[in-house]
C-alpha cells in the first residue's frame, strides 16, 4: 500500500486553514466564525501530525493533544461569550456589536 | 575689659532679645531702660577697654579675642574673633556714645507709639548698635561683611518702621503771605526701606567679590594675615581687591553713583536718621577703607579713585542740598557731602584725618538731626522749611543747639567741624591742589546751604500761623542729649588740634600705631606759613558762606527770588537731583520689572511651558488619531491580526 | 569594616518605621481624625528621634559610610540591600524627619477630608525619601526614588487646589521621564560593573572599565534625571505648577526634601561614578545653574501668586546648590550640602507661612494682602525672619551656605561667582517685594477677621527659626560632619595656598 505523500496533507492543511481564515474575516455570524476558527485549528493539527510522521518525531503529535485540549477550552469559553452576547444584544451578528470601540 | 570686649556686642543683643520677644508686655519705661541701659553698658565697657588699651605700650595695642570657630572647611578657617585695637575701640566709643544719646532721645521722641511698636523700635535700635559694633570689632573680612549686611537690614527695618504708611498726597498749605505751597507727598517708608536695602546690596555685591578675591589670593580672611602678606601680592590684584571693597563702601556710605537711597531713608523716624543715616552706619565705608589702609596704600590707583569719588560726591550732594525744602533732606544731602570729605581724606592717605572728621561729624550731624526731630515733634511731623520761620522764639534750646550744629557743619572757626575739615583740606592740598579746590568750593556751598536752612526755619517771621501757634519746646529727655551733643560739637575739635597750634594732635597720635605702622614715608611737609594760610582760607570761606546765606535769605529775599528765575535751568537740575533717581528708576527698577514680566510671561509661560504642554497635547492628539482604528468590530481586528501574521511570515520567508 | 553599630539595623528601622506606622494607620478607623493625626505625629516624632540618634552617634571627621547594612537582596542578580549614611546624606536625613514632623503638625486643621489616606501617604512618602538618601545600591535607590514619587503625586492630585490634577500629572510625567533614563543607565552600569548594582562595589570595579563615550552617555542620563528633580532650567516648569497646587505640607516636603534628591544624586552618583566626564560637564551644568539663579529670581519678581514666587525662588536657590556642587572644591561642596538643609528650612518655612495665610484668606494673590503686619504681628515677624534667612542674612543659615558656595566657586571661576553673587542682589529684591506687598503698606479692607498664628502654628515655625540661627552661628556643628564626605569628592581643585601661617 502506497503511502499518501506528506505534501498532500500539507496542501489539505493549507486549504482548510485558508477556508477558515477567510471565513473568520468575511462571515458576520459569530457562531460561524467560531466554527471557522475550529477549522483553522484543525488545519494546524493536521499539519503537525503530517510533519511529525514525516520527521519520525512524536513531538508533533504531542503538540496536537495540547491543541485539542486548548480548542475544547476555547470552544467552551467562546460559546459562553456567544450566549452572553446574544443575551445582551439579541443578535449573533458581529457588525452590530462594537463595545470595544475606542 | 579688653578680653571681655564681646560684652560690647552681647549687651545690646540681650536688649534685642528682651525687647523683641517680651517688650510689649514690659511697659514703656522698662523697655526704654533696657534699650538705653544695654547701650550704656556697651559704652562703659568700651571706654574701660580703651583706657586699658591706652595703658599698654603702643606696639602691643592690638588684642584678638576669639569666641568660637565659625566656619571651618578645609583651608577656609573663619573665627568669631574680635580685634580690639586703637581704631576699633575708638569706633566703639563713637558708635556707642552717640547711640546712647540717641537712644535716650528716642524714649521721648517715640513716646506716642503704642507699646508694641515702642518695644520693636528699641529692639531694632539695639540690633543696629550690636551689628555696627560687630562691624568695627571684626577681626576678619567675613565678620566685617556680616556686620556690614546686618546694619543694612537694621537700616531697612528702621527706615520702613512705619510700615503701614503708604503714599500720602497732601493738600497745599496757604502761608501767611498768601502764597500757596504744594506739599510734596510723604516719602513712603516701606518702599524707601526696600530701596535702601537693594541699592546698598548692589554695593555689597562688589564687596563680597572683594572678599572672595582676598581668600583666593591670600588663603585667609584674617586682617592681620592679609596685611602681612599683602606686599608680596601683585599690585593689580590689590587694586582689584580694594576697588571691589570700595564698591561696598560706595553703597553703604551713599557715594556716587549709589547715593540715591540715603535721602529717601529720611522716611524713617528721625532718631534713626540721626543714628544710622548720619552718625554711624554710613561711616562704615570710611571705617572699612581706614581699616584696610595697608591695602589702599599699596594700590595708589584705588586710593585715587576713592579720593576723586569722595570729592565729586561732596560737591554734588552739597549743591543739591542748596535747593531742598525738606529740612531732613537738606541734612541727608549734607551727610552724603560730608562722607565725601571723609573719603577724600582716606583717599589721599590721611586716615587719621578721615577718622577725625568721622568723629566730629557724628557729633554735629546727630545733633542736627535730633534738633530737626525736635522741630518735627513740635510741628506734628511737618518738615517743610517753607512752613516754618521764627521758630527760635518758640524753641530756644532746639534753636541754640541747631545753631551750634550748623556752625560746626559750616566749619565756623574753632568748632569741631572746622578743625576736622581743615585737616582734610590740608592733606588734600598736599596731595593735589585740584582736590583741595573742590573741597574748598564744597565748604563754601556747605556754609551756604546750612545757614539757608537755619535762617529759613528759625529766623524771620512765622510763615504758617496755625502751625507756629502749636509749636512747643520738646521735653528734657529730648533736649538733654541735644545739649550734650552741642557741647561735643563745639569742643570735639580738641581731639585733634592742628599741629601749627603747637599742641599734640591727640586723635592722630592715638591712631598712629595703626596708621603709621604701614604708612609710606611722608612725601613733603608743608611749611608752617602755608598751613596757617590754608587754615585762614578755610575759616574765611566758612564765614563768607554764612554771611552770604544771611544776606540772601534773611536780608534780601528779593534777590533770592530773582536768582531763582534767572538761574532757573540750574534750579530745575538741582531740584531733580541731577535726574539720577529718575534714570535709575527707569533703567533698573522699571526696566527690571519689565524684563521680569517678559521672562515670566513670554519665556516661561509661553515658550518653555508651551513646549511642555504642546508636547503633551501632541501625544493626546496622536492617541485620538489612533483610536479611530479601534472601531470595536471584531472582523477588523481579525483582519489586522491576519495581515500582521502575513507580514511576519513574509519577513521570515523572504529574509 | 565591622563595627558594633552593624548589629543594630538603625537605618532599616529609620526607613521601615514610617511604613509600619502607615500600616497601623491603615488599620485604624477612618473617622477618628484626631487619633489618626496623633498616631502619625507620634510616628514621625519617633522617626525624628531615631534620626537624631544617628546624628549624634555619627562619628565626625571620618570619611566613608557609617551604620552600614549590607545583604544580598535579589541573590541571583547581585542586587544588594545596602544602606549607609555619610556626611552628605546625614543632614538630609535629619532634615527630612524634622520636616515630616512639622508637615504632619501643619496639616492638623488644613486637611479635613480623607485624613487617613493623607497621613498614610505622608508616611509612605517619608519611607521613600529616607530610602533615597540611605540606599547604596543603584536599584534599591531607584525603587525608593520612584516610590517617593507616587505618594507625592497623589498628595498633590487629591488634596491640592484648583488645577491639582494637571499639576500632579505634570509632576509625575516630568520625573518619570527623567528617571526612565536613569534606569537605563543603571542597567548599563550593572552590566559593565560585573553584574552588581552595589555602589561601593561599582566604585571599586568600574574605574578604567567604561569607554569614555559610554561614560558620557550614562552621565547625561543620570544628569537629566537629577536635573528634572533639582530642577535645572529649562526643566523646571513642573515645579511652580506642583508647588502652587500642592497642599501646604506637600509644598514643604516638595521644596524641603524632594528637590534635594536631585542635588544629592549628583553628589552620590554622577561625580564619583563618572570622574572622567565631570570636568567636561562642569561648564554646562554650571551655566544652567547660573541661568536658573538669574532667571528664577527675575521670574519670581514678576509673580503675583505668592506661592509661585516662593517656587521660582527655589529654582534660583537650587541653582546655587548645583553651582556649588560642580565647583568641585570642598568649600563650595560643603556649602552646597549645608545649603540644601538651609533651603529646606527657609523655603519650607516660607511655604508653611503662606499656608497659614491661605487657610485664613483662601487666596494667594499678593494684591489681596497688604498691611498685614499690623493685623497679625507674630505672623509678620516670622515671615520677615524667614524671608531674610532666604535672602542670606548673616547670622542666619542662608548666609553661611551661600557664602561658602560662592567663595569656593570664585576660586574656580570668577565669572560664575560674579553672576551668582548678583543673584543675591536679585534675591533681596524679590523677597523684599514679597514682604512689602504682603505685610507692609496700608491695611486692606476685608481682611478684618484675620487672626494671628495659633499656638500650634507657632510651634511648627519655632524649630525652623531656631535652626536658622543655630546653623548661622554654629555651622561647624554641621561642617564637621559634612567635610570628610565632600573632601573625598573634591580632588580636582586644590584650595588656595595659604600664604601666611594662621595664628598669633
Amino acid at each position: 500500500m502506497q503511502d499518501v505523500p506528506t505534501t498532500w496533507f500539507l496542501l489539505l492543511g493549507a486549504i482548510l486553514f485558508t477556508i477558515g481564515a477567510v471565513g473568520v474575516l468575511v462571515r458576520r455570524n459569530i457562531l460561524v466564525m467560531l466554527m471557522c476558527i475550529e477549522l483553522m485549528m484543525n488545519a494546524v493539527n493536521l499539519t503537525f501530525v503530517a510533519l511529525g510522521r514525516e520527521l519520525g518525531s512524536l513531538t508533533g503529535q504531542v503538540v496536537v493533544f495540547f491543541t485539542i485540549v486548548v480548542a475544547a477550552v476555547e470552544v467552551t469559553v467562546g460559546l459562553a461569550i456567544l450566549i452572553e452576547l446574544n443575551r445582551l444584544y439579541q443578535t449573533a451578528d458581529v457588525d452590530e456589536v462594537a463595545g470595544l470601540k475606542g | 575689659m579688653l578680653h571681655s570686649i564681646w560684652l560690647v556686642i552681647a549687651a545690646p543683643l540681650a536688649g534685642v532679645l528682651l525687647n523683641g520677644l517680651l517688650g510689649r508686655h514690659l511697659g514703656r519705661a522698662f523697655v526704654g531702660l533696657v534699650g538705653v541701659g544695654s547701650v550704656g553698658v556697651s559704652f562703659v565697657v568700651g571706654a574701660l577697654a580703651l583706657i586699658e588699651l591706652g595703658a599698654l605700650p603702643a606696639a602691643e595695642r592690638s588684642i584678638g579675642v576669639g569666641m568660637w570657630d565659625w566656619i571651618t572647611i578645609g583651608s577656609l578657617q573663619v573665627g568669631m574673633t574680635l580685634r580690639a585695637d586703637a581704631l576699633s575701640l575708638w569706633m566703639v566709643l563713637v558708635v556707642s556714645g552717640v547711640s546712647l544719646l540717641i537712644h535716650l532721645y528716642s524714649v521721648g521722641y517715640m513716646g506716642h507709639e503704642d507699646e508694641r511698636m515702642f518695644a520693636r523700635f528699641f529692639a531694632y535700635l539695639n540690633l543696629f548698635v550690636a551689628s555696627m559694633l560687630l562691624l568695627v570689632l571684626a577681626d576678619n573680612y567675613l565678620l566685617l561683611y556680616a556686620g556690614w549686611e546686618l546694619v543694612g537690614v537694621c537700616s531697612y527695618l528702621l527706615i520702613g518702621f512705619w510700615f503701614h504708611k503708604g503714599d500720602e498726597e497732601q493738600a497745599p498749605v496757604v502761608l501767611v503771605d498768601g502764597s500757596q505751597v504744594a506739599v510734596p507727598p510723604n516719602l513712603n517708608p516701606p518702599d524707601s526701606g526696600k530701596k535702601a536695602f537693594i541699592v546698598t546690596r548692589f554695593g555689597d555685591f562688589g564687596f563680597a567679590l572683594g572678599v572672595f578675591l582676598i581668600w583666593s589670593t591670600f588663603g585667609t580672611l584674617n586682617f592681620t594675615d592679609v596685611f602681612a602678606a599683602a606686599p608680596q601680592v601683585p599690585t593689580a590684584t590689590i587694586t582689584a581687591i580694594t576697588l571691589l571693597l570700595f564698591m561696598g563702601a560706595i553703597g553703604k556710605s551713599a557715594q556716587l553713583p549709589l547715593s540715591v537711597w540715603l535721602p529717601d531713608a529720611m522716611a524713617g523716624p528721625t532718631p534713626v536718621s540721626a543714628l544710622i543715616h548720619a552718625a554711624t552706619m554710613v561711616t562704615a565705608g570710611v571705617y572699612m577703607v581706614a581699616r584696610n589702609h595697608v591695602l589702599y596704600d599699596l594700590a595708589p590707583t584705588s586710593s585715587l579713585v576713592v579720593a576723586i569719588v569722595g570729592a565729586v560726591t561732596a560737591l554734588y550732594a552739597a549743591t543739591i542740598a542748596l535747593v531742598q525744602v525738606d529740612l531732613k533732606r537738606v541734612l541727608a544731602y549734607s551727610t552724603i557731602s560730608q562722607l565725601g570729605y571723609m573719603f577724600l581724606a582716606v583717599g589721599v592717605g590721611a586716615y587719621a584725618a578721615g577718622m577725625f572728621h568721622l568723629t566730629t561729624h557724628a557729633f554735629f550731624k546727630a545733633l542736627l538731626f535730633l534738633a530737626a526731630g525736635s522741630v518735627m515733634h513740635a510741628l506734628h511731623d511737618v518738615i517743610d522749611i517753607r512752613r516754618m520761620g521764627g521758630l527760635r522764639r518758640k524753641m530756644p534750646v532746639t534753636w541754640l543747639t541747631f545753631l551750634v550744629g550748623a556752625l560746626a557743619l559750616a566749619g565756623f572757626p574753632l568748632t569741631a567741624g572746622f578743625f576736622s575739615k581743615d585737616e582734610i583740606l590740608l592733606k588734600a592740598f598736599e596731595f593735589s591742589p585740584w582736590l583741595w579746590a573742590v573741597g574748598l568750593l564744597t565748604a563754601l556751598v556747605t556754609a551756604l546751604y546750612t545757614f539757608r536752612a537755619l535762617i529759613v526755619a528759625f529766623w524771620g517771621q512765622p510763615r504758617d500761623w496755625p502751625l507756629y501757634e502749636k509749636a512747643h519746646e520738646s521735653p528734657p529727655i529730648m533736649t538733654a542729649p541735644l545739649a550734650i551733643l552741642a557741647i561735643l560739637a563745639l569742643l570735639g575739635g580738641l581731639l585733634g588740634l592742628p599741629i601749627v597750634f603747637g599742641v599734640p594732635n591727640w586723635l592722630s597720635e592715638w591712631l598712629a600705631p595703626i596708621f603709621a605702622a604701614h604708612a609710606p614715608a611722608e612725601k613733603h611737609m608743608l611749611s608752617v606759613t602755608t598751613e596757617w594760610l590754608l587754615l585762614g582760607i578755610s575759616a574765611a570761606v566758612a564765614l563768607v558762606g554764612i554771611a552770604l546765606a544771611y544776606w540772601l535769605y534773611a536780608q534780601r529775599g528779593d534777590i533770592t527770588a530773582r536768582l531763582t528765575v534767572t538761574l532757573r535751568p540750574i534750579f530745575v537740575l538741582l531740584i531733580n537731583k541731577y535726574y539720577l533717581d529718575d534714570i535709575y528708576n527707569a533703567v533698573f527698577a522699571r526696566g527690571g520689572q519689565r524684563l521680569a514680566a517678559l521672562l515670566a510671561q513670554g519665556l516661561d509661560k509661553a515658550a518653555i511651558d508651551g513646549i511642555v504642554d504642546g508636547g503633551a497635547r501632541l501625544f493626546v492628539r496622536g492617541g485620538a488619531w489612533l483610536t479611530q482604528f479601534e472601531d470595536g468590530h471584531i472582523p477588523h481586528y481579525a483582519l489586522g491580526m491576519f495581515v500582521g501574521a502575513l507580514v511576519l511570515v513574509a519577513y521570515l520567508v523572504l529574509r | 569594616m565591622m563595627t558594633e553599630q552593624l548589629y543594630f539595623p538603625l537605618l532599616s528601622l529609620l526607613i521601615g518605621l514610617p511604613a509600619l506606622v502607615a500600616l497601623l494607620l491603615a488599620l485604624l478607623p477612618r473617622e477618628r481624625h484626631d487619633l489618626l493625626r496623633g498616631v502619625a505625629l507620634g510616628g514621625t516624632l519617633v522617626v525624628f528621634g531615631l534620626s537624631l540618634l544617628v546624628w549624634f552617634l555619627f562619628r565626625p571627621g571620618a570619611a566613608g559610610f557609617q551604620f552600614e547594612e549590607d545583604m544580598l537582596w535579589v541573590a541571583g542578580l547581585g542586587i544588594h540591600y545596602h544602606l549607609g549614611v555619610d556626611g552628605i546624606s546625614l543632614p538630609l536625613v535629619v532634615l527630612t524627619t524634622l520636616l515630616m514632623v512639622l508637615a504632619v503638625l501643619s496639616s492638623w486643621r488644613a486637611i479635613q477630608e480623607g485624613v487617613k489616606a493623607y497621613l498614610v501617604l505622608m508616611l509612605l512618602l517619608e519611607t521613600g525619601m529616607l530610602g533615597v538618601f540611605l540606599a547604596l545600591d543603584l536599584f534599591l535607590f531607584y525603587v525608593f526614588w520612584e516610590g517617593s514619587l507616587i505618594p507625592m503625586a497623589l498628595l498633590i492630585g487629591r488634596w491640592g487646589s484648583e488645577r491639582r490634577v494637571y499639576a500632579a500629572i505634570k509632576f509625575l510625567l516630568f520625573t518619570l521621564a527623567g528617571s526612565v533614563l536613569m534606569l537605563v543607565a543603571a542597567i548599563v552600569l550593572y552590566l559593565w560593573g560585573g553584574n552588581t548594582s552595589d555602589l561601593p562595589q561599582l566604585l571599586r570595579t568600574l574605574p578604567g572599565q567604561l569607554p569614555f563615550a559610554l561614560q558620557s552617555w550614562l552621565f547625561i542620563a543620570f544628569a537629566i534625571a537629577f536635573a528634572v528633580k533639582v530642577p535645572l532650567f529649562p526643566l523646571h516648569t513642573w515645579l511652580p505648577a506642583a508647588h502652587v497646587e500642592a497642599p501646604t505640607a506637600g509644598s514643604v516636603i516638595l521644596a524641603g526634601v524632594l528637590l534635594k534628591m536631585g542635588a544629592y544624586g549628583y553628589l552620590r552618583f554622577c561625580i564619583p561614578l563618572f570622574p572622567e566626564v565631570v570636568p567636561y560637564a562642569v561648564p554646562w551644568l554650571s551655566i544652567l545653574a547660573l541661568i536658573g539663579i538669574i532667571y528664577g529670581s527675575l521670574v519670581a519678581l514678576a509673580q503675583e501668586d505668592i506661592k509661585s514666587l516662593v517656587a521660582y525662588s527655589s529654582v534660583a536657590h537650587m541653582g546655587f546648590i548645583v553651582l556649588g556642587i560642580f565647583a568641585l572644591n570642598s568649600q563650595a561642596m560643603a556649602g552646597a550640602v549645608l545649603q540644601m538643609v538651609n533651603h529646606g528650612l527657609s523655603t519650607g518655612g516660607l511655604f508653611l507661612l503662606v499656608g497659614v495665610l491661605y487657610e485664613r484668606l483662601h487666596t494667594r494673590r499678593m494684591s489681596d494682602f497688604g498691611g498685614m503686619w499690623a493685623r497679625v504681628p507674630i505672623f509678620g515677624s516670622f515671615f520677615i525672619i524667614a524671608a531674610l534667612s532666604s535672602a542670606g542674612l548673616p547670622g542666619m543659615n542662608g548666609f553661611v551656605g551661600e557664602f561658602t558656595i560662592l567663595l569656593g566657586t570664585f576660586h574656580v571661576n570668577i565669572a560664575y561667582a560674579a553672576v551668582a553673587s548678583f543673584g543675591i542682589v536679585l534675591a533681596a529684591w524679590y523677597l523684599l517685594t514679597a514682604v512689602r506687598r504682603t505685610l507692609f503698606g496700608p491695611a486692606r479692607q476685608g481682611n478684618g477677621s484675620l487672626t494671628d498664628m495659633t499656638a500650634r502654628e507657632i510651634l511648627v515655625m519655632l524649630p525652623i527659626v531656631i535652626l536658622f540661627f543655630v546653623i548661622g552661628l554654629f555651622p561647624n556643628w554641621f561642617f564637621e560632619k559634612i567635610n570628610p564626605a565632600v573632601e573625598v569628592l573634591a580632588v580636582q581643585s586644590p584650595a588656595p595656598q595659604v600664604h601666611v601661617q594662621l595664628g598669633k
